[in-house]
């Protein structure tokens, strides 16, 4: 989803060595000069650097983003465990694994989004010297929510390796896993950029993290079943990817659902793709002025 | 025919609500020259710089860079300059030689030729020695450097500089005086913004006196010091009550004068007469300060 219909491979890059040898500049661009938009050259060099950021604190990051829903992981499997031994047919220890492969997919992705970016934007100024390369807005929020989303989705599977310890048993659908949290996963993460765009303040992400994403992360399915709540919030649930995620995480590892995790899966590709628009259009505003 | 312009902007106006901070600028860099763009806080340089890399777009006007017109061809001409911002922005965690790394994929270097940009930028910033030195670790100077060099890595054939000395010691200054004018003499166009006087009058070939949004004085240093200043200033020493009537003379007689602190300065002191000449003070060299003071009535750093 990272390239539109219009994105011009390469396109560009026959200029790059011209420029070395201060060749002269023809007074009006050609149609060949026009770079076009979502380059992949663009793209590729602000996840260069997101790559190359990442190396450098990779351990405190990938800690954050795993050994946190690893703990809900155990918190609830052994709290609950001993209480409830099974929900739906499924060991709870189980049932809790799968399910929080979305709760870390939430964490890697629209959490560090929204502070990355913050910290990015106001603080470190980041996006001003990315921004004064050949790098569009659209392309850097792409790039951004790219790496982001491909972290969250490795991320992801954290919680099912762990599970597997405490007895889940492996499947060949779970290596389905990283690709089914993947357009969830870009949602969330353009989502945090969407949030980082339009606040003001980095105090005030406390509000979208307790009014949307705490429910959001609460009521999906993960620590309990939503059978048993009020019809209405079952009805609202379905608009919530990370319900859609764990179900198809739960599909992938005990076998899945056909048509009905087929639109589960559409719906989280709608879902990103919605928010990416948003979060660029936002990003746009805030950053162009 | 005129020699090209690297850069041109025709009337351009922008305003950020009620505040105009751009006000019908007119401004011309002729290809292969270093112009300043000097001018008191809030003039509107920094502005100048965002909508030359459209971070800013303008409300009126045209803006054309390397022969491209921005906003719309605002990417292609990013492909070929290079911006060095005031506000050091660089990776503090990651090496030199990193932040290096990143910039050549940005600026979109060939991959064969990226190791020969990353070692050339290296020595461009004198800091080949410290290539796997954390950023946190440089001294201000070093930094400064660096983030020249790495607006340097794709040779490009504007640079753009915002306040590139701001805040550093004077040494530190001279040396990156030096690499500036370095770059001149290699041939790439340079617009500097800057409110250090010195700077301007060392590196730039011409300058534009900015004054709230617009330019108000276009030239080369020595012929605005001459238009706006004359040849000498007469600086008058003494205590208030002197200085008072020194000023009110040179009111009286037509003549640019204005308070330096301590004294009264007499522009185009060579023309004195009257009661102005019999006023014992100290004769010098007109300076672009003198210009700067008599055009945007404003004392400098």
């Amino acid at each position: 989803m990272s390239a539109g219909p219009e994105t011009p491979p390469g396109s560009g890059s026959d200029r790059d060595g011209g420029a070395a040898a201060g060749a002269v500049v023809p007074a009006t661009a050609g149609p060949r000069r026009r770079l076009g938009r979502l380059e992949r050259l663009a793209i590729e060099g602000v996840m260069t650097r997101e790559v190359i950021n990442w190396l450098s604190f990779w351990k405190s990051s990938t800690f954050s983003s795993t050994v946190e829903p690893t703990i809900y992981l155990l918190a609830f499997g052994f709290g609950f465990g001993s209480i409830v031994s099974e929900i739906d047919g499924y060991d709870y220890v189980d049932y809790v694994g799968t399910g929080t492969v979305a709760t870390s997919v939430l964490f890697g992705s629209a959490f560090s989004a929204m502070f990355g970016s913050f910290v990015k934007r106001e603080f470190q100024r980041t996006y001003d010297a990315i921004l004064a390369a050949p790098v569009d807005v659209e392309e850097l929020v792409t790039a951004e929510a790219l790496w982001m989303a491909i972290r969250a989705s490795v991320y992801g599977c954290f919680p099912l390796l762990v599970a597997m310890i405490f007895g889940l048993d492996p499947a060949w659908g779970m290596l389905l896993v990283p690709l089914l949290c993947f357009p969830c996963a870009f949602g969330f993460a353009s989502f945090g950029l969407l949030i980082s765009a339009i606040v003001r303040s980095i105090d005030s992400f406390s509000y979208y993290q307790s009014l949307i994403l705490t429910p959001l992360f609460l009521v999906a399915g993960t620590f309990f079943p939503l059978d048993g709540l009020p019809r209405g919030i079952q009805i609202a649930s379905e608009l919530n990817p990370l319900h859609h995620l764990v179900e198809l995480v739960r599909g992938a590892a005990f076998g899945f659902d056909g048509w009905h995790d087929v639109a589960r899966f559409a719906a989280l590709i709608v879902f990103a793709l919605v928010m990416w628009r948003l979060a660029i259009r936002q990003s746009t505003k805030r950053l162009i002025t | 025919m005129p020699p090209p312009s690297a850069l041109s902007l025709k009337g351009v106006r922008k305003a950020f609500g009620p505040v105009q901070a751009v006000d019908g600028l007119d401004l011309e860099v002729p290809e292969g020259t270093c112009v300043g763009l000097l001018g008191p806080n809030g003039a509107g340089k920094s502005t100048t710089m965002r909508l030359l890399t459209a971070q800013s777009i303008a409300d009126e006007g045209t803006i054309d860079v390397l022969g491209f017109s921005l906003p719309g061809e605002s990417k292609q001409a990013r492909a070929v300059m290079g911006l060095v911002p005031q506000l050091d922005n660089l990776d503090t965690t990651l090496t030199v030689r990193d932040n290096l790394r990143v910039f050549v994929r940005l600026y979109r270097v060939p991959r064969a030729e990226r190791e020969d940009a990353i070692r050339r930028a290296l020595e461009i910033a004198t800091l080949t020695e410290r290539a796997d030195t954390k950023v946190d670790a440089l001294s201000g100077g070093m930094r400064r450097r660096l983030l020249i060099a790495r607006a340097l890595v794709h040779r490009p054939r504007l640079v753009l500089l915002d306040e590139p000395t701001v805040g550093l010691d004077p040494q530190v200054r001279q040396e990156l005086w030096a690499l500036i004018d370095r770059l001149r003499s290699e041939g790439v166009s340079i617009l500097m913004s800057t409110h250090y006087i010195e700077e301007a009058e060392r590196l730039a070939d011409t300058v534009t006196v900015m004054a709230e949004g617009r330019a108000v004085a276009t030239g080369r240093p020595k012929d605005l010091i001459l238009e706006h200043a004359g040849r000498t200033v007469l600086e008058v020493y003494g205590p208030p009550e002197h200085l008072r009537t020194v000023e009110t003379a040179a009111q009286d007689a037509g003549h640019d004068h204005r308070r330096t602190g301590t004294s009264v300065a007499i522009l185009r002191a060579e023309g004195l007469g009257g009661s102005l000449a019999g006023h014992a003070g100290h004769e010098r060299a007109a300076n672009l300060e003198d210009v700067f003071v008599a055009l945007t009535g404003e004392e400098v750093a």
